[in-house]
């Protein structure tokens, strides 16, 4: 029996087969997913160099979750900036001419700062988690270092079987080059 | 500034011309470079001398214990203040003409921030115990008093330092995967290891995008606190020129206005360095100097007001004050301040000034000239001219260890700044193509 380096299973998976496209026109790519969508394809991948909301239009994918994220990492800095001047003022408690021990209005400032600190940490931890997972599933995909640049692309896993098909469609849809992976 | 790009701007353009900026730049950039480093080192003996010998040396006498380390700490922060105003605020209000400028000056931003950083920590004296900062209980139990706008402003800087960081880099993200895919050798592993293997699919893009929403609307009100904060520093104290409200817009203007003029200046020597001129336009200048105008606007009218409140509130100590400040020992400061700040920028209302980079140049170094003498003025001729006790003020003058390190803290900033715009994308990528038109195969009426 051959055994599976655990590293390499986890860092090195075997690639995904599938049909790579690549496209020159934004127009061409809206199209070819407007097609594998109607044609029952979920699971493809979309390069592009640029954010485009025509891109989102067509993919019509669920609003990011990074949203919970930022909104639980604020209201908890904010919580934190509440205890820690709170909690240390009555540690030890500074008494200066009668007045409060724990007064709320200079604390305001360190709450404030705190939201956003812990609130923006949180925002990059979330865009990092959904990222990660993002890649862990398609880290073996194929991709063409042109999709930084000036192409779009479109990778759409299938079995050897059906890739006929799928090349057939994107090449419908205006793909100026089509390659097996 | 897809209207104002020239035709041959096309996505492929962009990535060559910004991946070209991190190849060899030439002569001047290297001539600069040691410049920058000459000018670190000046700074560096200096503060040797003054670890040795103690503050001393920074011609302190009573009642001015703060004058120009934490002018240069006020003056740093402020010029940190306008990269978040162009990345966040703007990218808020989608405005297009950022894209161009905005790497810049989050990068500024950042280095700023760390210049800023170093100087609460010369002025404190005994430079070792600087971790007495942080909150952390001393051996009888002692914690920080929040009280204190001087522990607010150690939470508000290292909130700032952080999130622009953050927030630099994360811009940094797609850019840096686009030069890997173009780079070749030792760059090309450099590039691959920081990109984090950033391939723009539409997963990535989806949480990118609106956690770079989310980032940009916690860094607005962050920049606007900042400043504030830093205000407070002075307003939270009864020293006449210091106990005002008016002080945290104040600040945050001039903040704003000292950052876009630092913007300008160093926009300029790097667009002709790395013959950026196709993707940074003179349309971008023009509107740098219309943000430079406005705030600078919104600066002398608070000089306007500070002065009126001074007369009108009829307050002895404040009306002597300001008659010191403007007629004093230190009038040359009050009227180099007022002069690049208060009348300078009224050169920007014409068109052919704002069109004219060379002019632009000149001008926001003179604002920048005006707005360390701002600060100079506030702090230290504020202290100066103290009322309550003027029989025992004593004589002060800035010394050769303040120029000193002064000079050391703008070679240290623009040498972190040239390394950084060599060897990282100094125009965004991504972005100046999302302003682009897209390749489409239809033809798009034209608009």
């Amino acid at each position: 029996m051959k055994l599976v380096n655990p590293l390499t299973a986890i860092f090195h998976p075997p690639p995904t087969p599938g049909v790579l496209a690549v496209f020159g026109h934004l127009d061409a790519t809206v199209e070819a997913i407007g097609q594998l969508r109607r044609g029952g394809h979920t699971d493809f991948t979309v390069y592009s160099p640029v954010p485009r909301h025509e891109l989102e239009d067509a993919l019509d994918q669920p609003v990011s979750p990074v949203r919970m994220f930022t909104l639980i990492g604020g209201i908890a800095g904010c919580a934190i900036g509440a205890w820690l001047t709170l909690y240390m003022s009555y540690d030890w408690p500074l008494v200066l001419g009668g007045k409060p021990i724990g007064s709320i209005p200079p604390y305001v400032v360190i709450m404030f700062e705190m939201t956003i600190l812990f609130g923006a940490l949180a925002t990059i931890l979330g865009i990092a988690f959904n990222a990660l997972f993002a890649a862990r599933r398609l880290g073996t995909v194929a991709y063409d270092a042109r999709f930084t640049n000036d192409k779009f692309g479109i990778f759409v896993p299938s079995e050897p079987a059906r890739a006929g098909q799928v090349e057939s469609l994107l090449r419908a849809a205006g793909a100026e080059e089509v390659r097996r992976a | 500034m897809a209207e104002t790009s020239p035709s041959r701007v096309t996505y492929d353009f962009v990535t060559r011309t910004i991946a070209r900026t991190l190849g060899n730049p030439g002569k001047g950039y290297y001539a600069l470079l040691i410049l920058a480093v000459a000018l670190l080192g000046v700074g560096i003996v200096c503060l040797l001398f003054l670890l040795r010998y103690g503050l001393g040396l920074a011609g302190y006498s009573h009642p001015v214990y703060w004058a120009v380390y934490i002018t240069c700490f006020v003056f740093w922060v402020g010029i940190a203040h306008s990269g978040t105003l162009i990345s966040a605020i703007l990218f808020l209000f989608r405005s297009g003409w950022r894209t161009a400028v905005y790497r810049t000056a989050e990068a500024m931003t950042v280095f700023a921030v760390i210049t800023a950083g170093l100087f609460p920590l010369i002025h404190i004296g005994r430079q070792w115990y600087f971790y007495w900062l942080i909150p952390y209980p001393n051996e009888r139990g002692l914690w920080p008093n929040f009280k204190s706008p001087l522990i607010w402003d150690e939470f508000a800087i290292g909130t700032y330092l952080t999130v622009s960081t953050v927030f630099l880099i994360m811009g940094l993200i797609p850019d840096i995967a686009a030069v890997r895919d173009v780079a070749t050798g030792w760059r090309k592993k450099l590039y691959a290891v920081t990109s984090l293997g950033w391939r723009g699919t539409n997963e990535q893009w989806r949480h990118y995008s609106r956690g770079y929403l989310y980032l940009a609307a916690l860094a607005t009100p962050l920049v606007l606190s900042v400043h504030s904060v830093v205000s407070w520093d002075f307003a939270m104290a009864i020293v006449p020129g210091w106990h005002a409200t008016l002080f945290a817009p104040y600040f945050v203007a001039g903040a704003i206005y000292s950052g876009v003029a630092m913007v300008i200046t160093l926009l300029v020597p790097i667009r002709k360095l790395f013959r950026l001129d196709d993707l940074i336009t003179v349309h971008h200048f023009e509107n740098l100097a219309k943000l430079c105008l406005l705030t600078g606007l919104i600066v002398s009218y608070s000089y306007c007001t500070e002065s009126f409140t001074a007369w009108f509130g009829g307050h002895a100590a404040e009306r002597a004050a300001f008659w010191y400040r403007a007629f004093g020992p230190f009038w040359w400061a009050s009227w180099t301040m007022n002069i690049c700040n208060g009348l300078l920028p009224w050169l920007l209302w014409s068109k052919k000034v704002r069109t004219n980079i060379l002019a632009l140049f000149v001008i926001s170094i003179f604002v920048n000239v005006g707005m360390w003498f701002e600060r100079f003025v506030i702090i230290v001729v504020s202290l100066a001219g103290e009322p309550y006790e003027r029989f025992a003020n004593g004589p002060y003058n800035p010394t050769w260890a303040d120029w000193g390190i002064m000079a050391g803290s703008f070679g240290w900033f623009f040498m972190w700044f040239l390394l950084f715009v060599k060897n990282f994308p100094a125009v965004s990528i991504s972005e100046v193509k999302e302003v682009l038109p897209a390749p489409q195969r239809r033809k798009v009426a034209a608009s």
